[in-house]
């Protein structure tokens, strides 16, 4: 498999990534060299294989379910690059 | 005073016990040495004034008796670590001017134990690369130079800066963290000790995600003993990440000194790769003569799946990168450029925050995951890493631990590597198995090639078995007795 300008437009569309038009080809170009270079796992028989969905061989550990932090919408907008009275602000989304 | 230039962390630890040292006194001459060392850019922000703060509630504590595992000790922190009130970038202009408002759970845990905190280390960008050449802050110059030349070499990475600020003696001690290799391939290529823990071991807590079920954080110091000091304060079960193991924590430096008379060493034949430099084959032979040497019977084992490895990281760690670096967006925290509307500052603010190797991992990790491709990638990665796993388990059956060298070459050139990714990928081809396995392993440094460059063999271990590492690992550091230092050139 390997990609083309198209499908790097397309990638880069869904990761929400500016790449400007005379970049699609070269990042199409570094692309198909790693996919080429991952292309050996298809020499692997892996259809009775389970795949490893965790690492860890124990169950995912929960906490209980209940309040245990809060009241810190000011340490919640500290970074935030542009804030209004405690609101994040984005560009107009509503006509 | 102490002789910085022969102080270990576990020698600090007790002559600061024994008062015959104030950690004001020790913090204070470490400041100078990272003041005086800016030109291996190991450290992206110094805390000079927390330091000595730090120091001085220490040396209140010691003297009344109170002190904690890493009292009054003076270490640099990875940038990874969310640190409370202290900018913490990942290596990244996208998190340029972060300034945490919590505190990771690791370097809490290692602040409780008393530990001084000198600054925050250089890095790969979000823990991307073998090399620190990734980093938005520069690359590190390893302290280390090849006989006769002053070709600035690279400390390794992601963790350059820590392994550089150790073994330039910038600091007592340092944490990494090791997504596929990048406490033990910077250890083993600046001439110091890494360890990888088991992944659980530590808390991911507050550590800026790369892929969430490869990260662990560990530390990287002068000597095996330090290390089992460090992990011992950094270890242990928190409830705040659902992947921390609620397993109790042994005394890992009880451990050292016991040798390894009648522990059964596995060789794994698939890592005798084709054209591997011959000052490795014979490093790696070293090492077994010297484990043969303690005692240790020698076996041969078989990783048949080892040549998959790195490909399937290279399709998991993109993958788990893509989704996690989504949150970077540019309206809650972190760089922002201004678009047209929601989407165009998106994707404006993430190609002006991120740099080129995260961008390439975005997007082969979007790839992966898209529909249509999914089940081709990321499933099968997903069953190869299965196989992997199930490789070790069987090795496991026949031998305590594995050895094998850590690093396929000594450190390079900047630039030498930075145009063909897949050569910067090999680096890490004897770390990487261990990652998508779970496992720990630790690099010991154990000689140094004819040029003078430091090379380090690994151990690897059953999960949650890092005491046979610090074990075994001793047994190596005094057999090797490596004495080798960088020349101070940048002093």
């Amino acid at each position: 498999m390997s990609v083309d300008e198209k499908t790097v437009r397309k990638v880069a569309k869904l990761a929400r990534l500016a790449v400007p038009e005379e970049r699609l080809a070269p990042m199409a170009g570094e692309l198909n060299k790693i996919l080429a270079w991952v292309e050996q796992l298809g020499e692997l028989d892996v259809n009775n294989v389970e795949p490893m969905t965790s690492v860890a061989k124990m169950r995912l550990m929960r906490r209980a379910d209940v309040v245990n932090d809060g009241n810190i919408a000011d340490d919640l907008m500290r970074n935030a690059p542009n804030a209004i009275d405690n609101y994040f602000t984005v560009p107009k989304v509503v006509e | 005073m102490s002789d910085l230039a022969t102080l270990t962390l576990a020698g600090a630890r007790d002559a600061l016990r024994r008062k015959k040292i104030s950690s004001r006194e020790l913090t204070t001459s470490f400041i100078k040495e990272v003041e005086g060392a800016r030109g291996l850019n190991a450290f992206v922000t110094e805390t000079p004034e927390l330091a000595l703060d730090m120091a001085t509630r220490a040396d209140a504590r010691l003297s009344r008796g109170e002190a904690g595992i890493l009292e009054g000790v003076p270490l640099g922190i990875k940038d990874l670590f969310c640190t409370k009130g202290v900018k913490t970038t990942a290596g990244s202009k996208i998190l340029g001017n972060f300034v945490p408002t919590y505190e990771s759970t690791v370097t809490r845990q290692m602040f409780d134990a008393g530990a001084v905190m000198l600054g925050k280390l250089n890095m790969d960008e979000f823990a991307m690369g073998s090399s620190n050449e990734t980093s938005a802050w520069g690359p590190v110059i390893s302290p280390w130079q090849r006989k006769g030349s002053n070709t600035p070499l690279v400390p390794g990475g992601s963790s350059g800066g820590s392994a550089a600020a150790v073994s330039a003696r910038l600091c007592l001690g340092a944490t990494g963290t090791d997504t596929g290799g990048s406490i033990r391939q910077p250890a083993a290529v600046a001439g110091i000790t890494g360890i990888k823990p088991t992944y659980g071991r530590c808390s991911r807590w507050g550590i800026v995600a790369f892929a969430s079920s490869l990260d662990q954080a560990g530390p990287m110091a002068h000597t095996v003993r330090d290390c089992a000091i460090m992990l011992q304060a950094m270890s242990g079960h928190d409830p705040k990440d659902s992947t921390s193991a609620p397993i109790a924590v042994p005394d890992f430096e009880a451990a050292i000194g016991k040798g390894v008379k009648g522990m059964r060493v596995g060789i794994p034949k698939e890592y005798r790769l084709d054209g591997m430099p011959a000052e490795i084959e014979a490093l790696w032979a070293q090492g077994i003569a010297w484990m043969k040497d303690a005692g240790a019977e020698i076996v041969d084992v078989s990783l048949p799946h080892t040549k998959y490895a790195l490909p399937a990281y290279y399709i998991v760690a993109p993958a788990e990168a893509s989704s996690n670096l989504a949150r970077y967006d540019g309206v809650r925290y972190g760089l922002r450029v201004n678009g047209d509307d929601v989407i165009d500052l998106y994707e404006k603010s993430r190609a002006a925050g991120f740099g080129r190797e995260v961008q390439r991992r975005i997007l082969i990790g979007t790839y992966v995951l898209s529909a249509g491709y999914y089940d081709a990638y990321y499933l099968r990665a997903q069953k190869i890493r299965t196989l992997i796993a199930r490789d070790f388990e069987q090795a496991f059956e026949k031998c305590d631990m594995l050895l094998t060298p850590t690093s396929p070459s000594p450190a390079f050139g900047i630039g030498e590597k930075t145009d063909d990714p897949i050569s910067m990928y090999l680096n890490d081809v004897f770390t990487v198995t261990v990652n998508l396995a779970g496992l720990p392993g630790i690099s010991v440094p154990a000689g140094v090639n004819n040029e003078g460059l430091p090379l380090g063999l690994q151990l690897i271990g059953r999960a949650f078995d890092e005491a046979t590492l610090f074990r075994a690992g001793q047994v190596i550091e005094d057999a090797a007795a490596f004495k080798a230092r960088p020349d101070s050139w940048w002093k």
